[in-house]
């Protein structure tokens, strides 16, 4: 059942209207895209291809921002111990970061979103059995499940991502399930089930929709959350090695040197990812505003 | 004759909204005298509930009292602001909600609701106040009212509740009262009790209520006097019993034929025909002439308050003739229910 | 009453059992802890020998009933690491942990609640929208994150606090604390505010809803109407309804809080629970992991277990409901 084509880019300008109400989430949004634009381009922005051991020169460890290095070109945001360019090294850390909070959110949204559609749709036994069982995760706090499973699974991109959606698909589940339940109980489902309309096409068509909007707020948070778990758990030097570097292993790197003064090796990653991750919640915070139904003016 | 205790001139009250400003309340005039019970009807967004809450300064941003005076016994308190505002509401002029679920707090316990009201105005011990909540229970009629104020409201009927409400209004010995739609929510027999107890209090207290109400059956019963409100203005002022028994009004008739208890069983009920005009889109002139089975052409022009010899008014190019009363004047004058 | 405690009290056994199956299938499956354990160069008879004497030979479904046995028996094990009964040495590090989440909710509840209703009585002042402002920062930015700012601005550039350790401390009632002394308390308050923002943004949006939901009730405008203070209106109304779903996150939160512990500690190598777990995951520990887990379950689920209880006792309709 699509929209007339019409009517869906008419709700989508009447959303950015009202997206538009306010500043501070446009700006946030072009903050996103730029941040987003540079992570892509990486390889053509950064002036050093920062994990290529053989183009560090250790002559150029601990530059301060500002310094011109030996490549001829200056270090706006200085160099680590290593002599990395930090600046290059956000860029590419930004990738690591930004692909593992779309991947883990994605599939936290798909995982989520089929268990809590299963509940709402079968309900009885066996919603009250998922929706235990979610609860008791949502208990959790994630930080500590992420932490078990990342020990149990070892390091990796791919361990990672498994272990952040583990810990975050529940909130996904929880979301639809809530939103599809109430639409299930709706006089319209019962008659539609009596049909011999087929379960998945009730279940697609009207259980689906109506539990969208909620989630693709979850959905935003919860990129932002993994990234800002990544980091933690990479902080904690359990996320992915210096090999391959996020933006949290890339402050953990720089931690140690914070005390002598050399602020610049962890502040600034450290900036680039508060950044990323407030912009991404401010946005979050006004597509909340925009879909929630009780919205009073 | 008494004093009236309670008296609105032109009393303004606007709604800021994106679209521009909304007259909610448009030029509203009435006076109650002590021990008097003036019955305000109107349809919802008529601004009669607007009305009561502007008396007592409880309208809210975006709303705002942009003009004309409320009286009590004399004094303007539409200029009182802060503590100076604090101390009448509630001592000499209280307030009862519609919804009695909501009126009182779910999590505190009627004594300390009742204690508080009593303390907001005078420096009482607990014990006290708690008396003093005691024998104001008992005279709305609640039994046991000990064990009642130790209850959460939960605990009680709705019935029950207005009654709390009621209690809580009277703890001060108010001038005024004003009773927005107090017994809507509630069931007929109980809406009976409860108005019969009403008019008990007004006699045997002296205090005025402002009974504000969609439902002219309620009226009819209670009420000494009658404003008819429409949409933000009052279209139809006189003595109960002659508004009921012959409307001047157009739209006061309508509202009395539609009545279900003067019809017999499967006769159609007439109807005002249309719907409430919003107030963002008011026709120019009378705000009734499109709904109004007696329009002419004058209508598109703002109509004049027609006063009549039974100390009648109503808002109207075409009055109703009844045979007895002719209309005397044109002047605009206010309509006085005290006696 | 005794009914709905005894229903809770059973709820929270299923899970504890439900939990140490997970937490002992998931943390025995993988790695070997012999490989940590012994020189990989020793000889294979030493390995036989050291497999039989942790019991690592038996079938998986009796390790796990003896490891419950002995759990029931106050046995946690010993850690391959420190050579110690893991009770114990959770237990010495707990004092800390607790502390530092007691000062961090109390740092979060002192400013949050007075903050969050500010914004939401005057939710259009400039004030309140810097305050929801800050909020936002509270939760969204990472906490780890915040403890280097911390380290920063207050030890590296301006020199008022220590970067990190935890100073002298006093015994008190069998527990080293820090909060006794002037110098404890420097130790304290850069990872307790740390560990604080967290729950202040969150305690500065739930408190804030509840205002302006409260404010905006009949029962507000029928205590105006009362001629209560604003004062009455805001210490009466406002605060006894929001105070239930206030203790309830309260409640909830001070269990996260002791796990987020994990990352504060770390930032400022402080000698907690979370500091442990995080090295013993390093070396794979496992004795240590699973003690870990199990006993933040079990706290979990006593202190869920309590909010129940208070709910009941803040909220007179839930009263009713489970006295019927």
């Amino acid at each position: 059942m699509s929209a007339p084509a019409e009517t869906r880019w008419s709700r989508l300008s009447q959303f950015w209207s009202d997206f538009r109400q306010s500043p501070v989430a446009v700006a946030a949004l072009i903050i996103i895209a730029t941040i987003v634009l540079m992570a892509i381009l990486a390889p053509l922005v950064a002036p050093q291809d920062p994990y290529n051991q053989e183009a560090l020169e250790l002559f150029d460890a601990r530059l301060e921002p500002g310094e011109i290095g030996s490549g001829g070109y200056v270090h706006w945001l200085g160099t680590d111990a290593a002599g990395r360019d930090v600046f290059s090294a956000i860029l590419y850390g930004l990738r690591t970061s930004l692909i593992v909070g779309v991947l883990a959110g994605t599939f936290a949204l798909v995982l989520g979103g089929v268990v809590g559609l299963i509940a709402a749709y079968y309900g009885g036994r066996i919603e009250a059995l998922i929706m235990r069982v979610i609860d008791l995760q949502l208990s959790l706090p994630a930080i500590l499940l992420a932490l078990v499973l990342v020990a149990m699974l070892g390091q990796g991109l791919p361990q990672l991502v498994a272990a952040l959606v583990t810990a975050q698909y529940a909130y996904f589940a929880r979301t639809t399930h809530g939103a599809a339940s109430a639409e299930r109980r709706k006089d319209y489902i019962e008659a539609a089930l009596s049909t011999p309309i087929p379960a998945r096409q009730v279940l697609f068509r009207h259980l689906l929709p109506n539990a969208l909007p909620p989630l693709i707020v979850v959905a935003t948070v919860q990129v932002a959350n993994s990234i800002a778990l990544e980091a933690t758990l990479s902080f904690l030097g359990l996320g992915l090695p210096l090999t391959q570097p996020s933006l949290g292993s890339l402050i953990s790197n720089g931690f140690q040197f914070l005390l002598s003064g050399r602020y610049w090796i962890s502040i600034y990653p450290g900036i680039a990812l508060m950044l990323t991750v407030v912009a991404i919640n401010l946005v979050g915070d006004q597509v909340r505003t925009i879909l929630n139904p009780r919205r009073s003016r | 004759m008494s004093e009236a205790v309670l008296s609105v001139q032109d009393l303004r009250t606007q709604f800021k909204t994106r679209t521009g400003m909304l007259n909610a309340v448009d030029g509203v005039s009435f006076e109650v005298g002590r021990g008097r019970i003036l019955g305000l009807v109107g349809e919802s967004g008529s601004g009669k509930s607007v009305t009561g809450y502007s008396i007592l300064g409880l309208i809210e941003p975006p709303g705002l009292i942009a003009g004309g005076e409320v009286l009590l016994n004399g004094r303007d308190i539409t200029r009182l602001k802060g503590d100076e505002l604090r101390r009448v509401r509630g001592a000499q002029i209280a307030m009862v909600f519609q919804d009695p679920m909501m009126t009182l707090n779910p999590v505190l316990k009627i004594g300390t609701q009742m204690i508080a009201a009593v303390r907001a105005h005078d420096r009482v011990s607990r014990r006290t106040a708690w008396e003093r909540a005691r024998d104001a229970l008992a005279k709305v009629g609640i039994p046991s009212p000990e064990e009642r104020l130790d209850a959460y409201p939960h605990q009680l009927s709705g019935g029950m509740r207005q009654r709390v409400a009621i209690a809580i209004a009277l703890l001060h010995r108010p001038a005024v009262i004003i009773a927005d739609e107090p017994t809507t929510a509630l069931d007929v027999s109980i809406q009976g009790q409860i108005l019969a107890e009403v008019r008990r209090l007004a006699d045997e207290t002296g205090t005025a209520f402002v009974w504000v109400t969609h439902d002219l059956a309620v009226v009819s019963s209670l009420a000494d006097d009658i404003c008819v409100m429409y949409a933000g203005r009052i279209v139809e002022t006189g003595a109960a019993a002659d508004v009921i028994a012959s409307p001047r009004h157009p739209y006061t008739a309508g509202l009395l034929a539609s009545v279900p208890a003067e019809h017999e069983p499967g006769e159609r009920l007439p109807q005002v025909p249309g719907s409430t005009p919003s107030l963002s889109d008011l026709p120019p002139g009378c705000a009734f002439a499109p709904r109004c089975f007696k329009a002419g052409p004058a209508c598109t022009t703002t109509p004049p308050i027609q006063k009549f010899e039974d100390g009648r008014t109503a808002l109207c190019h075409y009055p109703i003739e009844s045979n007895s009363c002719q209309p005397l004047s044109s002047t605009s004058t206010t309509y006085r229910s005290a006696s | 009453m005794i009914g709905f405690l005894i229903q809770r009290i059973l709820q929270a056994l299923l899970v504890i059992v439900a939990m140490s199956v997970i937490v002992f299938l998931g943390v025995y499956a993988i790695g070997n802890p012999i490989d940590v354990m012994i020189d990989p160069a020793s000889d294979q008879a030493l390995r036989e020998a050291l497999i039989h004497r942790y019991g690592l030979d038996l079938p998986l479904i009796q390790q796990y009933f003896v490891f419950m046995n002995n759990m029931l028996h106050g046995d946690l094990g010993e850690s391959f690491i420190y050579r110690l009964p893991v009770l114990s040495l959770i237990f010495s590090r707990f004092p800390a942990t607790l502390e530092l989440a007691l000062c961090a909710m109390l740092i979060a509840t002192c400013l949050g609640i007075p903050l969050g209703l500010w914004a939401g009585y005057k939710p259009d002042a400039l004030s309140s929208k810097a305050i929801m402002a800050f909020s936002v920062l509270g939760f969204s930015v990472p906490t780890f994150w915040v403890g280097l700012l911390l380290i920063m601005t207050f030890a590296v550039e301006l020199g008022w606090l220590p970067s990190g350790g935890r100073g002298p401390t006093a015994n008190v009632l069998g527990m080293n604390l820090s909060v006794t002394s002037l110098e404890g308390l420097s130790y304290i308050i850069l990872p307790a505010l740390n560990l604080a923002l967290f729950k202040l943004g969150l305690l500065i949006r739930l408190t804030r809803a509840g205002t302006v939901e409260v404010m905006s009730s009949d029962y507000v405008r029928f205590a105006r109407a009362q001629g209560l203070s604003e004062g009455k209106v805001v210490g009466l109304h406002v605060l006894k309804n929001i105070s239930i779903p206030i203790v309830t996150v309260f409640g909830l939160e001070l269990g996260s809080t002791l796990a987020f512990a994990v990352v504060t500690e770390t930032v400022f190598n402080w000698p907690g629970m979370g500091k442990l777990i995080i090295d013993s995951i390093t070396v794979l520990d496992r004795p240590v992991m699973v003690a870990y887990l199990i006993l933040v379950v079990f706290l979990f689920v006593l202190i869920n277990l309590a909010v129940d209880l208070i709910y009941g006792q803040l909220d007179p309709r839930i009263r009713v409901k489970a006295s019927s």
